[in-house]
Order: structure tokens, then sequence, then C-alpha cells
């Protein structure tokens, strides 16, 4: 993340569309400000990350401080405020996991694309992050891309999986 | 691709009468959507209750005994009891508890992706119980399926008059809601989650005020898990007595629950099962027992948050007080092997890397002890250990326990690490330097500040 405080160094509008979503959400609950956590989560689909100016542009939308909203995007571990790759990569390291042999697929990946653990690719293809225990443990190892998860992943076909996300 | 959820359970032999969560789930795992959940007497229940007093829903859920499966084992009639009685307090909210993000825990996930009615309809009758107008099913965000199928049984319940307005002519109006999360695994701790779905950094409230008297948005709320409330509609539609038929002898607890059994054993799985079964009986019978090569060295009966067991524990029964005997809690009820390949300082090391990570960070013991724990532990499993590390791991276990901290996050993280060096210390000593001794405690605090 850029060590600069919260200054508008980006400008970012955002998309008629996304504003009326977000503005759609809003009426989900009694506040507004309820809706940050998915607002975050729209920009993010459509721009892959939230940048500054987004932070600006959501707080406006809500009708809340920026530091708020920027106080949730760094708290959540999916809302990314840096770029990443165009596929996440994402390995649960939960317990059963670990037993199951999630470290090798770790070092695998590591082997193969040179990214450890909260890296991004040379080519902005994938970005490799933990996950908290994806709810998949009488088939573990569980790894998740993108919106996919598999189940009883070894490092052989996880590298195989990757072929599916060009 | 097929649902991850599917597994043994959809091809166990299942009854109306014993397996009142999953008898309606489909051998090819595929969701029931809701002519087939009306077919196999869906919405019968919720018909029921609607032309019962909401107090009589609350004292039958009382009486049936039925205990909270998120993990604590709150009692759920006594929990919604606890809602204000005055009327004029108008606004209540129902929360459904679905971040199932507990380690080893894959059991809510099976209900909301193959029965997501069930979870509409015991969100129905309890919201009917509460007198709540409207509810939330709090869904972690990795959980795709599971939130298109609720979204799309919610929309079949609402165009069919099971929900909006004045349902099925009861004059009851009820809302649902999915709210997906953005990771981090606190937001399941019932207020932090309320903290979340206000838009808020997950940081846990004090209790009291109890989310009964001041919950989401400063109004009375009620949260439970979701196969909590998968358990109401068979109760108001089945009746106390046979609910209280379905545990097995000498257990306290009522009903049957998912348990499961995963690490190196044969077949991993989640069943349901009658509270009370003996341990050993879904280690050897449902999971077929170790994987040949692989002998069983430890086990947790429930997620993360409980302590280790040793193998000749499996005649505890299932239910909290029989788990709660030989010294732990049943928590989810979702067991691991641990064989005897896996080393418990480093499993151990992984555990504390997943709290001190997961950790909010609002208060000091738990932020900066967590930490800690994980820079002893990967000294230890390098065989680099200080004298005094495993003194100082205890002291971290007693000084993060129940009741130190703001939230039972860190008590849960040092269940299972005080449960480890108990049973297999010789491990943990055995990663202490030999030539040791130069770094003393208080450099490893610094270490950790830095
Ligand atoms: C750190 C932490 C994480 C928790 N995660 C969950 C969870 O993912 N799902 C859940 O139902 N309960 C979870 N709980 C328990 C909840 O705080 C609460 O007890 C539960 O939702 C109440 O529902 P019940 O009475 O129906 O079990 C968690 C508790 C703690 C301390
Ligand atoms: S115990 Fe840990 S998770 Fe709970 S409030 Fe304190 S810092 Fe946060």
């Amino acid at each position: 993340m850029s060590n600069n405080a919260l200054i508008m160094t980006d400008r970012f509008e955002l998309s008629g569309a996304l504003r009326a979503a977000i503005e759609e959400e809003m009426h989900h609950y009694e506040d507004p400000r309820s809706a940050s956590i998915e607002a975050l989560k729209m920009v993010q689909k459509e721009h892959g990350w939230v940048p500054d100016g987004a932070i600006y542009a959501v707080a406006g939308v809500l009708g809340i401080p920026a530091s708020d909203v920027e106080g949730v995007a760094t708290f959540y571990s999916q809302i990314f405020r840096q770029p990443v790759g165009r596929h996440i990569i994402l390995v649960c390291d939960s317990m059963t996991c670990f037993i199951g042999g999630h470290e090798s697929l770790i070092d695998r990946l590591g082997e193969h694309l040179g990214i450890g653990i909260g890296q991004t690719t040379s080519d902005d293809r994938f970005t490799l992050l933990p996950v908290c225990c994806l709810g998949n443990c009488d088939k573990a190892p569980a790894v998740m891309i993108d919106d996919d998860t598999f189940s009883s992943v070894t490092p052989d076909s996880l590298l195989q999986l990757l072929e599916q996300y060009p | 691709m097929s649902l991850t959820s599917l597994g043994p359970i959809n091809s166990s032999a299942r009854s109306e009468e014993q397996h009142p969560l999953t008898w309606r789930l489909r051998e090819d795992g595929a969701p029931v959507w809701l002519d087939e959940y009306r077919a196999k007497n869906g919405y019968q229940a919720a018909e029921t209750a609607l032309k019962q007093a909401p107090d009589d829903l609350v004292n039958q859920v009382k009486e049936a005994g039925l205990k909270g499966r998120g993990g604590a084992g709150f009692p759920t009639g006594v929990k919604w009891s606890l809602m204000p009685k005055d009327e004029s307090l108008d606004i209540r909210y129902l929360l459904c508890n679905a971040d199932e993000m507990e380690p080893n825990t894959w059991k809510d996930r099976l209900l909301m992706e193959q029965l997501p009615h069930l979870l509409v309809e015991g969100m129905l009758i309890s919201a009917r119980a509460l007198k709540a107008y409207r509810g939330y099913i709090f869904l972690r965000g990795e959980y795709v399926d599971a939130a298109r199928h609720l979204n799309r049984a919610i929309v079949e319940a609402r165009e069919a008059g099971l929900l909006g307005k004045n349902i099925l002519g009861s004059g009851f109006d009820f809302e649902l809601i999915v709210h997906t999360g953005a990771g981090r695994y606190i937001c399941g701790e019932e207020t932090a989650l309320i903290s979340s779905l206000e838009g808020r950094r997950a940081n846990p409230r004090s209790k009291p005020p109890f989310p009964a008297a001041v919950g989401v948005w400063g109004k009375p709320t009620c949260v439970n898990n979701v196969e909590t409330l998968c358990n109401v509609p068979s109760i108001i539609g089945n009746g106390i007595p046979w609910y209280q038929g379905l545990a097995r002898e000498g257990s306290e607890d009522h009903g049957t629950k998912l348990m499961g059994f995963s690490g190196k054993v044969k077949n991993p799985g989640v069943w349901e099962l009658p509270l009370g079964i003996p341990a050993r009986e879904l280690f050897e019978d449902y999971a077929g027992g170790m994987r040949d090569g692989y002998t069983l060295k430890a086990w947790q009966p429930g997620g993360a948050g409980t302590g280790f067991l040793l193998p000749e524990h499996l005649d505890a029964q299932m239910f909290s007080g029989g788990i709660g005997k030989v010294g732990t809690r049943m928590g989810t009820g979702l067991a691991l092997a641990v064989d005897d390949s896996v080393s418990m300082v480093s499993l151990l090391r992984n555990m504390e890397e997943f709290f001190s990570r997961e950790s909010c960070g609002w208060c000091t013991p738990c932020r900066d002890g967590l930490p800690w724990s994980v820079k002893i532990l990967r000294a230890l499993e390098r065989g680099e250990g200080n004298p005094g590390d495993i003194e100082t791991l205890l002291q971290l276990v007693s000084g993060l326990g129940p009741g130190k901290t703001f939230c039972a996050h860190a008590p849960g993280a040092v269940e299972p690490l005080g449960s480890a060096i108990k049973y297999f210390r010789d491990e943990f000593e055995a990663g202490v330097s030999k030539e040791s001794g130069t770094e003393d405690v208080a450099t490893l605090q610094m270490d950790i500040g830095a």
C-alpha cells in the first residue's frame, strides 16, 4: 500500500451503473454505512482493486467520512488496496489443510510462479493469498481460484488447474 | 462442477424421523428448490407457527432444549426470551450467523448450498417468535454457491407468499436479506458480526449490553447460527417429545447434530447424528478409522478453538457435558484426527499463525500475545527454542484465557495450545536448543514489537 496518507492522487469516477447499484444496496439497511463493504466489493469487481480515489467516491455516495471507508477497506482481507493479478489464488491454510499438505501447494506455486504469499506474478496474472478454512475439510486441501473452489488439491493438479485461468 | 458440499451424507440412509436436518437431501447433491421442498413437507411447520402466539414458539424451543450450534452451545430458547418484552420496541432483527470460518467446520455450507429453504423456513419461524420484521443472513464472501442458492430460495419464497407482507394471510411481515462479507474470521463473533453488518471494522462489542437489548443499529437483535435455525422447523412441526427422543441415552443435550471427522481417516465426511453418540462410533463406524499406514495420535472434537484429546478419550459422548467431562468443549462437533506423522509443535505453529493473523487487534493481550506465541512456536519448530519457552507459552495460555480478553477469540486460540502442551510436552521440550540460553524472554518481547 502507498505510504502516503490518503491523498487523492488518482481521479476515480464511479460509473452510473455502479453508483446506482450502491444506492440500491443502501436501501437494504437502516443506515447507508452498512453498504460500505458491498460498495467496495463492487468497485473491486469492476476495477480489480480499490484505488484511493474510489474511497472518496464511495464515501461521497454513502455520506460518511472517507477515513471510515478506508478503515473498512483496510480491515477486511478480501478488499484489496493495491493492484492484484487478474486471478486470485486463495490457499486454505487452516489446520486441516495443513495436515492435508497445503504448505507443499504454496511451495510448488512458489517454484512455478515465482511468488510467495501476498505477491503477484510479474505478468499480473496471479496473486497468491491465504484464506481461512474454506469449509471443505473432508476434501482437504482446498484452494479457491476466483469464484471456484477446488477439493483434494495436489501440487500437480493445482498447476493443471491454473491453465483454466489465462 | 458438483457442489463442494456433496459428500458421504448424500448417499447415506436417512429418515424423516431421525434426520430432521438432512432427510430431504438429494443423492446428487443438487439444491432442493421450493417445489421439492414443499413436496417433502416443507413450510408446513411455518404454517403451524404462524397460527401460534410468538411466546408459545419461544416456549416450545426453550422446552425442547435446543442449544446453539455455533460453537458456544447457549440455550436458544433462553437467548430468545431475553428479547425485550416492551412492545413499543417494535423494530427487531434476527441475524443468521453464516460466517462459518472456524477451521475444520464444514456443516453450515452443506445446509445452505443444498437445503436453502430449510434455513429460510427456520428464520421465518424464528422471526415470528422474536417478532422480528427483518432478518439478515451474514454469509462469508467465499461461499458464492450458498449466496446464489439462498438468494434464489428467497425469491421463490417471496413469490409464493412465504416472505414479505402478510405471510400466508397471518398478518405477519418478514423480509430476509443475504449480506455477504469480505473475509476476517472475527466476523463470526456475534458482536463483531453486528459491527460488520453496520459497515464498520469487525471489532467485538462489550457485553452487556447484550444484542437482545442493544444490537444492530441499536435495536433488539438475536444472532443464531445456521444449524441452530435449521432445527427450529422440526421442533415446531414434530413436537417436543419427538425432539427429546432423538438423542442417545446419557446425553443431556437434545436433538441431532451435524458431526464429522476429517484428517487422515478412511472416510472423511459430515453426518447428522444423535447427540450423545460416542466419539468412537463417529470415528470408527462413520469415518472408518484411520487410513492404512496412519495411527491416531490426537483429535479435536469441534474446531480450532477446542482442546486436543487423546485416542483414549474417544469413549466420550458427543454432547457438551460429555466432552466437558474429558476437559474441553464440543465446539462445532466436527472433529479432526491428528495422525502420527504430524508434529504437534508444527501443528500448533500453524494454528497460532491463524489465530494471530485473525486477531482483530482491539485488545492488547490478544494482539500482542498471539504473535508472541507464534514466535516461540516457530523457534521450537526449528529446534532453536530457549529454556523457559514452554513456561512462557503456558503463561500465555493462562494470560489469554477466558475473561482476560475482550472477546472469546483469544481463549479459543490458547485452548488447543494448553492441551497440546499438557499431552505432548516432550515434543515441545525437544524444540529447546541444547546450546541456547543467550536470548532471554525480555529480548523476545522486544523483537515482537519490532
Ligand atoms: C472468534 C469467534 C468466531 C466465531 N465464529 C462463528 C461462526 O463463524 N459461526 C457461528 O455460528 N458462530 C460463531 N461464533 C459464535 C458466535 O459468537 C455466537 O455464539 C453464535 O453465533 C450464536 O449462535 P447460536 O447460539 O445459534 O450458536 C464465533 C465466536 C468467536 C469468539
Ligand atoms: S480477544 Fe482478540 S479478537 Fe477479541 S477483541 Fe481482543 S483483540 Fe479482538
